[in-house]
This record gives structure tokens, C-alpha cells and sequence, in this order.
């Protein structure tokens, strides 16, 4: 019930903010959007109709209709599932083995330090795209893939802001004690370390999601990352751009979404540093 | 310092290699071997034979990628298996395209995002700095390949005010800047809001100083204060983070140049991608990596130059 209450009321912070209400409607639309695909769709988003491909918009088509004839606002509202789930997954992943990580190079001895900084150079070394197309060339374009190479590329982000907060809290009165008091590494990194570290990564976290939802939607462009027929809105894109001279609308479709979440969770996330991270706080 | 730049130059070094030889691991941990993958699954077995022993793929992994880095050290990456021909001439034939279109879209965002910096740290809170402070958000969280495609619909295919497809006619700068236009435009649109933003946060650090106290006490005009001391400081961030930018803007040209199918690096990764064609694609990550650590150690060097406490904690 604690908890409930200290979430209502920070959320009352966040809104309060304008950019803060904005973020937070439209994340919560493509939220409910994508929850209730299924209801809300008009057609089958896979449902070919040969008949009438490349419509513009009309009471039966609200987004126009795609070269195969499918209905691009179903489409898009299955995309807003598939783009949700991988930034769920992959920013969920990342953030734990970051989390881990990181404590362990901030709390372990200085060769384990100096090897996992090492790892987080190394692995942010490859420009993501370039990292993600020799990826691709191994294991194939899917899902997974998508997946897998955001979860590689943004490890190191979460790992050296993990470590640093480790860092600062190693020498802190409070960890001195319950050393004192003869508790070991593995009690004092889960139950002191952990919570005060996990704040910064989940704010870190949600500001990475628009940056996942983006290399989801432009491997799929590239036709490297969801497999057709499942819609994508990146797929969507790739589809737009195949037949751009002759309706722009899978185009617009694909892209406005893309463009709104994006927009979305940044505003969101700025919001919740500038109200969480005192340090940062008010000086924008 | 000496030491610094010794310790900075031998971490990027070290950073290639485990990166080298992480990709080429990779390669061989794919089923099925890379030859048979490469010729498709009619080709014979002398054929397939003949294209391991041309690759050095009969060796153990160990000693092929030393041999890798040995041919590396005289600038060989090896043959492209299509075309037969030297795989650095490919990759750097295709190279510059690439960095004059990353130059053109820093330029134009440096132009434009640092004075929009400037004025809203000097006008703060004043409508203005709210609309860019909005605007700013917004350019930066807007994918640049979105950007692109949206460009290339309005202005190449509805207005037809620029052109779609290519670089332009080699030797006709004209005909190359119109068609730099748009691609430029993508690339760069991110970067206006985020130099804004880095410029106004160090402006406003930058104006609340010592100097520029002094600077007021004795009756500088503020234009001399602003630009001859100011921002001189100021713009500093800047450049560190225009070094560690230079991933994202690689990545941002991937796909400028391939929306308006331009020639560069990033189209030629992608086009290898599709055929498989592995030293093509080893050849320009390497490439790209190594540009990447050389920017971002450029940058950690500059960084370190100007701040001796970043200095001392190395």
C-alpha cells in the first residue's frame, strides 16, 4: 500500500510537468493501443486483398491500405505489439545483466574492475548499426536477433552507470557497519547496494526504450530484423518506401507511430530524471 | 600526458583486436562452413575447396586470425570474393562518401544548433528557449531514418525539389550538393537539438564564472564578453561529444545512404550483408571501428588536454 501511495504521488510530479503529461498520454495510448490490438483492429493484419491495394484512407481503410492490400491501421497497431515487446525484453535484459555487472566491478577487486570496463569498451566500440548488420549476416534476420543485438550494444551503458553508483556507495558510513557487523559481499550488494543503485538504471531505462523501439523499426526497414508477414512498423516503412511514388500512405503510417513513441517516452523520461535526479534538476 | 596518450592509443588498440577477433570467432561459430554459405548449396565440392583454401579457411581459427592481422599491418583485408578485387581498395573507394556526408550533416547542425544554444542561454525562459527547449527534445528523439524517409517523400517525391536517388555526376559539384541536400538534412537534424541543448547547459555554466565577472567589471561590451570569452569555453563540450557522436552518426548514414541510395560505406555493408559476403563485411566494420575508437579516443584526448582532473584520474 506504501508503495502505491509513493508511486501516485510521484506520478503526480511527472504530470505536472507539461512535457511530463504530454509523454505520459501518449506512452499510455500506445500502451492500451498495443494491449488491445485485437479489439481494436478493423481487418486482419496479415489479411491479403489483392483488389485493394494502395488505397488512400477511407471509412474502411482509416490508414489507406498497403501494395498487398492489407489494412495499414491494423497494421500499425499490431507493430505498436511487436515494438513494445522487444524494447520490454531488451531493455528488461539489458538492464539486469548491467546491473549485475556493474555492481561486480564496482564492488569486486580491481582485475575484475579493469576486465569488465574492458567488455563494456569493447562492446561499445561497434556503432550499433554496423554491429547489428554483422550480426545479422551470422545468425540471421528475427526477432531474437533484434533482441540480442540491442541487448549487447546497451549492456555497457547500464554496466558503467551501475558501477559508478556501486562506487560512490562502497565507502559509504552505512556499508562501513554492516561490514563492521560481519555481513558478506552477497548480503551487502542485494539488500544495501541493489536498491539505492536500481533507481538511476530504471530512469536510464526508460529513456533507452524510444532508442530500442528505433533500432527495432530500422533493422526492420532493412528488412534485418521482424520477418514478414508480421507486421513492424519499420516493415511497414519498408513497404512505403518500396512503392513511395505511388501512395505515400504506408509511408505516413509507419512513420507517425514511430515519431509519437519516440517522442513520447523521451518527454517521459525527461521528465522523470529532472524530477528524481536532484543534481540535474531545474538547471535545463 | 605523454603516458596519458601512450595508455589512451594502447586501450583503442586493444579494443580493435578483441573486436577483430570477436567477429571473426563469430564467423566460425556459424553453422555450416563460410565457403558453402558464400557459393550457395550447388557448388561443387572442388569449388568449395578451392574458395577454403583461397581464404585460408583450412587453418585453425587462432592461426587465421593472427594471419589476419599479420596481412592487416601491410593494409590487406583480404580479396572480395564477387569482384576479386582487393577488399581495403572496395571499402575505401566507398569511404569518403560517407564522411562528407557525415560532415555536411555535423556542419549544418553546428551552424545551426549552436547559435540556437547561445540565444536561449542568453534569453533563458524567454518563449524562445522554451520552444527550442521543446524542439530540441523532439529532433532528437525523431529516428534519423524516419527523418529521411519522410524527406524524401515531401521534398524528392512530392515537390521533386531535390533528387532521390545517387550522389550526383562525379566532377559536377552542383549536381553532388543537390544531392547531399536531402540526406545531410536526416542526418543532421538530431544533432541541431542536441548541440542546442549542450550549448545553452554549458553557456549557462560558462556565464555564471569568474571571468566573466571580471570580464563584466570592466565594461566589456556583452557581444566581446559573449563570443571572445564565453563561448570559446562553452563550445568545448562540444567537441567531445561530436567524438563520441560519430557511432551514431555512422549509424545515421547507413540509412540516409541507403534511403536515397547513395554510394558509401553503409550501403556497401548492407549490399554485402545480403549476399553474405563476409570480407566485405569484416573489411568495413573493421574500418568503421577503428574510425569509431579513433574519434572517441580524439575526443577522451581533447577532453583530457583541457581538464587536468580527468587528466589526474587516469
Amino acid at each position: 500500500m506504501r508503495v502505491l501511495g509513493l508511486f501516485w504521488r510521484n506520478l503526480r510530479r511527472v504530470l505536472r510537468e507539461p512535457l511530463g503529461l504530454v509523454g505520459f498520454t501518449l506512452a499510455l495510448l500506445l500502451v492500451l493501443s498495443a494491449l488491445f490490438a485485437d479489439v481494436m483492429a478493423t481487418h486482419d493484419p496479415i489479411g491479403l486483398s489483392v483488389m485493394d491495394r494502395l488505397q488512400d484512407p477511407s471509412a474502411e481503410h482509416w490508414l489507406g491500405t498497403d501494395q498487398l492490400g492489407r489494412d495499414l491501421y491494423s497494421r500499425v497497431l499490431y507493430g505498436g505489439q511487436v515494438a513494445l515487446q522487444v524494447a520490454l525484453i531488451a531493455v528488461g535484459a539489458a538492464l539486469a545483466i548491467g546491473l549485475v555487472l556493474g555492481m561486480l566491478a564496482g564492488f569486486g577487486p580491481p582485475w575484475l574492475d579493469n576486465a569488465l570496463m574492458l567488455l563494456f569498451d569493447t562492446l561499445r566500440s561497434f556503432p550499433t548499426v554496423m554491429f547489428a548488420l554483422a550480426v545479422v549476416t551470422l545468425i540471421g534476420p528475427s526477432m531474437g536477433t533484434v533482441i540480442l543485438v540491442v541487448v549487447l550494444t546497451s549492456i555497457p551503458t547500464y554496466g558503467r552507470l551501475a558501477r559508478t553508483q556501486t562506487q560512490s556507495l562502497k565507502h559509504a558510513e552505512f556499508i562501513l557497519a554492516e561490514r563492521a557487523m560481519g555481513a558478506g559481499m552477497g548480503r551487502i550488494l542485494t539488500v544495501h547496494i541493489l536498491p539505492n543503485v536500481v533507481g538511476p538504471l530504471l530512469i536510464l531505462a526508460s529513456m533507452d526504450i524510444p532508442v530500442v523501439i528505433t533500432i527495432e523499426a530500422g533493422l526492420s526497414f532493412l528488412g534485418l530484423g521482424v520477418r514478414p508477414p508480421t507486421p513492424s512498423w519499420g516493415s511497414i516503412l519498408n513497404d512505403g518506401y518500396s512503392f513511395v511514388r505511388n501512395s505515400p500512405w504506408p509511408l505516413i503510417a509507419g512513420g507517425l507511430p514511430l515519431i509519437l513513441t519516440t517522442i513520447a517516452f523521451t518527454f517521459l523520461g525527461e521528465t522523470l530524471r529532472d524530477v528524481f535526479d536532484p543534481r540535474i534538476a531545474r538547471e535545463r | 600526458m605523454t603516458l596519458y596518450l601512450l595508455k589512451r592509443l594502447g586501450l583503442g588498440a586493444v579494443i580493435v583486436v578483441i573486436a577483430v577477433t570477436l567477429l571473426y570467432t563469430m564467423i566460425h561459430m556459424v553453422p555450416g562452413d563460410p565457403a558453402s554459405v558464400i557459393l550457395g548449396p550447388r557448388a561443387s565440392a572442388e569449388m568449395r575447396a578451392a574458395l577454403s583454401e583461397r581464404m585460408g579457411l583450412d587453418d585453425p581459427l587462432p592461426v587465421q586470425i593472427v594471419s589476419f592481422f599479420g596481412d592487416l599491418l601491410v593494409g590487406d583485408m583480404g580479396m572480395d570474393v564477387f569482384s576479386n578485387r582487393p577488399v581495403t581498395t572496395i571499402v575505401f573507394e566507398q569511404l569518403p562518401y560517407t564522411l562528407v556526408l557525415i560532415g555536411a550533416g555535423v556542419s549544418w547542425a553546428v551552424l545551426l544548433g549552436v547559435p540556437l544554444g547561445c540565444y536561449s542561454a542568453l534569453h533563458r525562459a524567454s518563449w524562445l528557449d522554451k520552444v527550442v527547449a521543446v524542439l530540441s527534445v523532439s529532433a532528437i528523439a525523431v529516428p534519423s531514418f524516419v527523418v529521411a524517409l519522410y524527406s524524401l517523400l515531401v521534398f524528392a517525391v512530392a515537390l521533386q525539389w531535390f533528387p532521390a536517388v545517387g550522389a550526383g555526376d562525379r566532377g559536377d559539384l552542383t549536381d553532388q550538393i543537390h544531392h547531399l541536400v536531402l540526406p545531410a538534412f536526416a542526418l543532421g537534424l538530431g544533432w541541431v537539438g542536441y548541440l542546442a541543448r549542450l550549448v545553452r547547459a554549458s553557456m549557462l555554466e560558462v556565464m555564471g564564472e569568474n571571468h566573466i565577472r571580471t570580464a563584466r567589471a570592466f565594461g566589456l561590451p556583452e557581444r566581446v564578453i559573449v563570443f571572445r570569452y564565453a563561448l570559446r569555453i562553452a563550445i568545448l563540450p562540444t567537441i567531445t561529444l561530436l567524438g563520441v557522436g560519430i557511432g551514431s552518426l555512422l549509424s545515421s548514414a547507413v540509412f540516409a545512404e541507403i534511403v536515397f541510395a547513395r554510394p558509401g560505406i553503409g550501403k556497401l555493408i548492407f549490399d554485402s550483408v545480403s549476399t553474405r559476403n563476409y570480407p566485405i563485411v569484416m573489411g568495413s566494420v573493421l574500418v568503421t571501428t577503428v574510425l569509431f575508437v579513433i574519434c572517441t579516443t580524439l575526443a577522451d584526448l581533447v577532453n583530457a588536454f583541457l581538464d587536468p582532473r580527468v587528466r589526474a584520474s587516469l
